[in-house]
């Protein structure tokens, strides 16, 4: 069966891989990606009841915290419930996800804002080395160059070192970062694709 | 053309180089995130507390694909390690397809290790399917569950602060490393220990995963230098006015 998952997996991603490259693979390719769609669209319901089943774990236990997961299977029974009777664009279900799910993700949002002063203010206790400095520096040198004042830009921070950090510094680090990360995909993949990594079906 | 050239180069190099790693011990460079990460897993184990392992909400029909592989190469070495601690290791995902798999690669590590019997499905979970959502459900794994680390290891955006916070609170260690700029750099001001670009994907070696993750090191080190020769190619071919 091993076996079996492997060549499979192989095959296909090869198909696809040469779709890129071989017209003659090109319809091969679209047929095993929107097979590969439909079986995202049936994971996700997988996942679903996956949550499911750890909240019902968690309240049959009584775990802490196990309010919050009667509380979550309640309003994910509710939301499947309703969406189902009045269909997923009623204004009902608009309002569920424009009254609920948008401000739940705006606060956390905002949270994230005093989070991370947090951490800046806490990072030299954490970490005093130079690299550390030169983070902090470079985000305060930013905030104040991008700080709207009441006669404007901040004079040489705002007209010349902001933008030559964030044109310069920033973007060539940034693009240094990025060839580092697709270079480190592009050998995961090669090793998925030789079988060497086999996260399905077992190693 | 060029990108199938640089594809199946890349993979000549793998292949030879994999073959060769076999026969001769890796040498590598000292991470401190990584070496934090190997004394983790000893002392969890030691301690019968539970590592969480958060894999991100990167999806395997896109691009970022590939830091999540990367993740589940490190959580079927850490699921083996950890199976037959008294509380073994949670995984959780923010899309349900790497919901599937890392249950899969828990399941795999439990079978590696000769333990199957102690699987439990519920130990790989999907908390969430937006990028927030995921982030508050990992946060109460890590807050409600005996948790001693949080590697957290995919593609993060900012909402990695708020796992990075949560931890920090409750006093669990944390070794971050995501593929997206605004997660490394949140990870980075927000950990003690961050991985940064490329040493996302080292994990597996620096675990000992296999020959094939230390031969894809020498081969992304061999790229690298290819590129920096084609950069600095380029703008000396420039300079002398040819393009």
């Amino acid at each position: 069966m091993r076996i079996f998952t492997a060549v499979v997996a192989i095959a296909a991603g090869i198909l696809i891989l040469g779709g890129y490259f071989f017209p003659a693979f090109e319809g091969m390719q679209a047929l095993l990606l929107n097979w590969a769609v439909i079986l995202a669209g049936a994971a996700a319901l997988v996942g679903i009841f996956n949550l499911v089943s750890v909240h019902t774990d968690k309240i049959r236990r009584q775990e802490k915290g196990s309010v919050y997961s009667a509380l979550l299977l309640i309003s994910l029974v509710a939301t499947f419930l309703f969406a189902m009777i009045l269909r997923p664009n009623h204004a009902t279900m608009k309002i569920v996800l424009s009254g609920i799910i948008i401000p739940v993700e705006a606060s956390l949002m905002g949270l994230l804002t005093i989070s991370l002063l947090y951490a800046a203010v806490r990072l030299l206790r954490r970490r005093a080395d130079l690299t550390s400095i030169i983070f902090l520096v470079t985000a305060a040198l930013l905030i104040l160059g991008s700080a709207t004042l009441p006669f404007g830009n901040m004079p040489v921070l705002g007209t010349f070192v902001g933008p030559w950090i964030t044109q310069v510094l920033a973007l060539g680090g940034a693009r240094g970062i990025l060839i580092g990360v697709a270079l480190g995909t592009l050998t995961t993949g090669l090793r998925v694709l030789f079988g060497a990594d086999r996260p399905y079906g077992g190693n | 053309m060029i990108e199938l050239t640089i594809i199946l180069v890349s993979a000549a190099l793998l292949f030879g180089i994999t073959l060769w790693k076999r026969k001769s011990p890796a040498n590598l460079r000292e991470i401190p995130a990584l070496t934090r990460l190997h004394r983790t897993l000893g002392l969890s184990i030691e301690d019968g507390t539970r590592l969480h392992i958060s894999l991100g909400t990167g999806s395997l029909l896109d691009a970022r694909g590939g830091s999540a592989l990367a993740g589940l190469a490190m959580l079927r070495h850490i699921a083996e390690r950890t199976s037959v601690s008294d509380k073994p290791s949670v995984a959780s995902a923010g899309d349900p397809t790497l919901g599937l798999l890392t249950q899969d690669t828990l399941q795999a590590g439990y079978q590696a290790a000769g333990v199957e019997e102690l699987y439990v499905p519920t130990s790989g979970r999907v908390t969430g399917l937006s990028p927030f959502g995921y982030a508050a459900g990992a946060m109460n794994i890590s807050q409600n569950e005996n948790v001693s680390a949080n590697i957290i290891i995919g593609h993060f955006g900012p909402e990695a602060a708020l796992l990075t916070e949560a931890s920090d609170r409750d006093n669990v260690t944390m070794i971050g490393a995501s593929d997206e700029l605004s997660g490394q750099s949140v990870l980075f001001a927000s950990t003690q220990d961050s991985l940064i670009g490329e040493e996302l994907f080292a994990t597996g070696a620096y675990l000992g995963a296999g020959a094939s993750h230390v031969a894809s090191l020498t081969v992304q080190d061999i790229l690298r230098w290819l590129v920096i020769l084609a950069l600095l190619g380029g703008a000396a071919v420039k300079l002398v006015g040819m393009i």
